[in-house]
């Protein structure tokens, strides 16, 4: 059976939720070999083996974290080399994309970016896009080259199926462009304990009618209720009120997760980019005119500092 | 010294037009009003500060590959101050993809001459945002990409780069390719005088023979994706609203309850 090439985000050798769904994709088109990189890398075995990766290959070096992307694409590079696979798949953050795109280039590979379902094909497999703000879907096909192809988070289920996860370690060789680009410091996001926004099953979010930074905090009182995270409409965002990483919209995240709560946001289009494929949506607003009361499931017409405390409290008691 | 700019920028379908798609799976690019992307416009910005900040003798060019419409972006951002413009059109570029894109911009980025280019962080239509990265593999250059803030001094380029996990301060020697993200900035409004300005400011024209590329390696023919189908997302059906009337809260409670999200 083909080999399938999965690269790993991983944090430390905690391995993220969209790589194990990307082992659920990868798992319809063949077998998949996991590749992990930088500090960590061999650590992410186990999770990887229990969700269907029959190798895992791994390099350690200071220049995963030293240097910008590079690395990775040269290391990626090697895997695909060392396994030919039938395709390459990659988790679509901001940096999967970019080392997709550089490796898709010089292996003479097409990518498509961005997918959020893929099947196995005829002709090899067939990733769906969501496109112009969700207002569209397409498939598409790699035609020339190996297929390389980004997924976006919660585009499978996380599915157990063991296999035997055999590490080897990876040979590679860094290229003279590997070290361009210089990391001269890091700072850590502070954790809020709150679920990652584009991994989450629940997004509870706040825009203008929120008002202000202070009153975030009923949008935030809501959101643990629920397990989820906390998202901001880019208003909320501009205005200062909540920071830039919560964004959800075109310039931000986009978000799929099984329900979203949309509060003081009227839906401008900005917005319903990054949302709108939700499986179930529902909006607190005080304007019954507001775009957003087109995509809902449920909609309230209200004041959200009624609606959202009243809604935290009732769900508080039905908890017990 | 002197600093070379090319800041790369796209003309792209008006997002809050009725996009859509034509008959061979393109973007429609007739029907709907086009502008220059959004994006770009923060790319544009930061180029002429670090044109502004600098002692140096720095020259901004602009550049974009699309069809003849496509001067309007490079117009635009002339008006708000980048000093020439080049514009690459053929027709045998309908339809070329993300790989190709970056062939074309790559070629004519070399041929215009470079110390650093900037672009934004994505296109407004295809939002990939992996252009800037295909770019910088191509002329060989590192990448500083995805940047809330940007500089440059004694030719090095520096940025922040805030990503999921952690915020990276980054640096790089020119020439070097470096995207900026929306945090970047707030764009400029061209002002009168910058309309007025732009009008004499020369555009170039440049087709694919002036890049040495051949047609089959662009275009539709040339490209390394196929979209095979295109379906309209079904409207979502109406949905239950309901005014506040002192219960709101407990209904939507009631309704996730019964969709057992609670």
């Amino acid at each position: 059976m083909a080999e399938v090439l999965v690269y790993v985000d991983h944090v430390d050798g905690a391995v993220r939720k969209p790589t194990l769904e990307l082992l659920t994709l990868a798992r319809r088109i063949g077998e998949p070999v996991a590749v992990a990189l930088g500090n960590g890398a061999a650590d992410t075995a186990a999770a990887l083996a229990e969700h269907g990766a029959v190798k895992v290959l791994t390099h350690e070096a200071a220049e995963y974290a030293d240097y910008l992307v590079v690395p990775k694409v040269d290391a990626l590079q090697a895997a695909y080399e060392a396994v030919s696979p039938a395709a390459v798949l990659v988790p679509s953050s901001a940096e999967g994309k970019e080392i997709a795109a550089r490796l898709a280039l010089r292996i003479g590979s097409g990518i498509v970016t961005d997918a959020v379902d893929l099947e196995a094909g005829d002709e090899g497999p067939v990733a769906t896009q969501s496109v112009f703000a969700a207002s569209f879907t397409t498939k598409s096909r790699v035609i020339k080259g190996t297929p390389v192809i980004t997924v976006k988070p919660n585009s499978a289920a996380v599915e157990a199926a063991p296999a035997a996860g055999a590490v080897e370690a990876l040979a590679v060789s860094f290229s003279d462009q590997a070290t361009g680009t210089k990391v001269t410091a890091r700072t850590p996001r502070e954790s809020t304990g709150r679920p990652e926004l584009t991994e989450a099953a629940i997004v509870v979010s706040g825009g203008r009618g929120v008002n202000g930074a202070e009153n975030f905090s009923i949008i935030e009182a809501l959101a643990d209720q629920l397990g989820a995270a906390v998202g901001a409409s880019r208003a909320a965002v501009d205005a200062g009120w909540y920071p830039h990483t919560n964004q959800v919209g075109q310039t931000g995240k986009s978000v799929s997760p099984q329900l979203y709560i949309a509060n003081g946001i009227s839906g401008a289009i900005q917005h319903r980019a990054g949302m709108q494929t939700s499986k179930t949506i529902v909006a607190v607003n005080k304007d019954p005119e507001a775009p957003i009361f087109d995509l809902v499931d449920y909609g309230v017409v209200g004041d959200l500092f009624d609606v959202v405390p009243q809604l935290t409290e009732e769900i508080k008691t039905r908890k017990g | 010294m002197s600093l070379r700019i090319v800041v790369t920028v796209k003309y792209v379908p008006d997002a809050t037009g009725d996009r859509h798609f034509a008959d061979d799976l393109t973007v429609d690019r007739d029907d709907v009003d086009g502008l220059l992307s959004e994006l770009d416009e923060y790319a544009v910005e930061q180029a002429l500060q670090i044109s502004e900040n600098s002692d140096d003798d720095v020259e901004v060019t602009v550049l974009t590959v699309g069809p003849e419409d496509a001067k309007d972006a490079l117009r635009k951002a002339l008006s708000m101050g980048a000093d020439k413009a080049i514009h690459v059109e053929d027709d045998d570029l309908h339809g070329t993809d993300a790989i190709g894109t970056s062939l074309v911009l790559a070629k004519a980025i070399e041929k215009a001459g470079f110390d650093l280019v900037v672009s934004g962080m994505a296109s407004t239509d295809g939002t990939g945002g992996i252009v800037p990265a295909l770019v910088a593999e191509r002329l060989g250059v590192p990448q500083v990409t995805l940047l809330s803030e940007v500089s440059v001094e004694d030719g090095t380029v520096k940025g922040r780069r805030d990503g999921d996990a952690a915020s990276e301060q980054l640096e790089a020697s020119l020439p070097a390719v470096v995207s900026v993200t929306d945090q970047s900035g707030e764009a400029r409004y061209p002002s009168f005088k910058g309309i007025m300005a732009a009008k004499k400011k020369p555009v170039e024209s440049w087709d694919l023979s002036d890049l040495d590329i051949d047609a089959e390696e662009v275009g539709l023919d040339g490209a390394y994706t196929k979209v095979e189908a295109v379906a309209e997302r079904p409207a979502r059906t109406a949905g239950t609203i309901v005014k506040d009337e002192g219960e709101g809260g407990k209904q939507l409670a009631e309704f996730l309850a019964s969709q057992k999200f609670i």
